[in-house]
């Protein structure tokens, strides 16, 4: 049983993800997380003064009824099948980032200097995590797909347009990641 | 009670994102500084599987579960925006360490300040949604 509560191995992770991929396909759908945030917005009545939003997000509240499974996922699998030995990265990557000051993981899924709930007292980090948002949401509509959407869906299906995408996300992480990140901790 | 199944197959993708860690801000920057096979296993691991049945499905003309023939639609051909659509972002995914899926998990999970990253989202794609047509494509 500790398997359950320890870090899922990548190839069972992989692997079940996949199928995630398979099982809308097979119900007629298609995975791809990023489209959500087109519906919430055109559901908040956005369509009336974008025409990009004026479409009919009820067609969409599959993709929304996933997204809520998974934030039901998300609390299940952090209060009842966590163990303190989760998130156990590489000492290195532990030791570049107390230079950066940033807290080790000890089990936590996100560092506290970013997620803590302090940073509501902190222009900075709430600037931080806007300004990350907004690259997000502006880029995977730009992209037309996330993560999901690209990586997972468009590559299993060979779309060349997908690799471009990926690579892109790759390109604008290591910028991000090794000449933005210590410039800003 | 059609939409139970969508509820389901969330809650499945939400405990694997969870628990494989790839909703983990530490887990995202691990992986862009080359310090761990973890994340690339996952993604190799999901598209491998992705591949195999996406092609079985078409071999076998599989139908859907109402008995309609299963269409994939191909992406849109083009270069530009996938380029620096991708590119942008990648840049808040190296960040902030999630993207759209897990900013909804970590929520969900009881991460409070990532409300902030949901509601940066959905200003970028307002943004995207008022620009659109000024953009390269």
């Amino acid at each position: 049983m500790n398997a359950f509560f320890e870090t899922w191995p990548w190839y069972i992770s992989g692997f079940i993800i996949g199928m995630i991929m398979l099982c809308l396909t097979y119900f007629g759908k298609h995975f791809g997380m990023s489209s959500n945030l087109e519906s919430l917005c055109s559901m908040s009545g956005l369509g009336k003064k974008v025409a990009y939003f004026d479409f009919d997000w009820k067609a969409n509240k599959w993709n929304l009824m996933v997204v809520l499974g998974a934030m039901l996922g998300g609390f299940v699998a952090v209060h009842f099948m966590s163990d303190p030995s989760n998130v156990s990265i590489n000492p290195k990557t532990i030791a570049q980032l107390a230079a950066l000051g940033i807290d080790a993981p000890h089990g936590k899924l996100a560092p506290d200097v970013l997620f803590g709930n302090q940073i509501f007292t902190s222009p900075k980090s709430i600037f931080i995590l806007l300004i990350g948002g907004i690259l997000i949401g502006f880029g995977t509509r730009y992209a037309g797909g996330c993560t999901s959407g690209h990586a997972i869906s468009g590559l299993s299906n060979l779309q060349l347009p997908s690799l471009k995408a990926v690579i892109g996300f790759f390109i604008g992480g290591l910028i991000m990641v090794h000449f933005v990140l210590p410039l800003i901790f | 009670m059609k939409y139970i199944k969508f509820l389901i197959v969330g809650f499945v993708f939400g405990i694997v994102l969870t628990k494989s860690e790839a909703v983990s801000w530490y887990r995202i920057y691990e992986m862009f500084q080359f310090q761990s096979f973890h994340m690339y296993g996952i993604i190799s691991v999901a598209i491998a599987t992705g591949v195999i049945g996406i092609q079985l499905i078409k071999k076998n003309q599989l139908k859907a579960i109402d008995g309609t023939p299963i269409v994939i639609k191909d992406k849109e051909k083009g270069s530009a925006r996938y380029w620096i659509g991708g590119i942008f972002f990648g840049l808040g995914w190296g960040l902030v360490g999630s993207c759209p899926g897990p900013i909804f998990i970590l929520l969900g999970a009881g991460i409070l300040p990532v409300v902030v990253v949901l509601l940066g989202a959905l200003l970028g794609t307002v943004l995207y949604g008022i620009i659109k047509d000024r953009l390269p494509h």
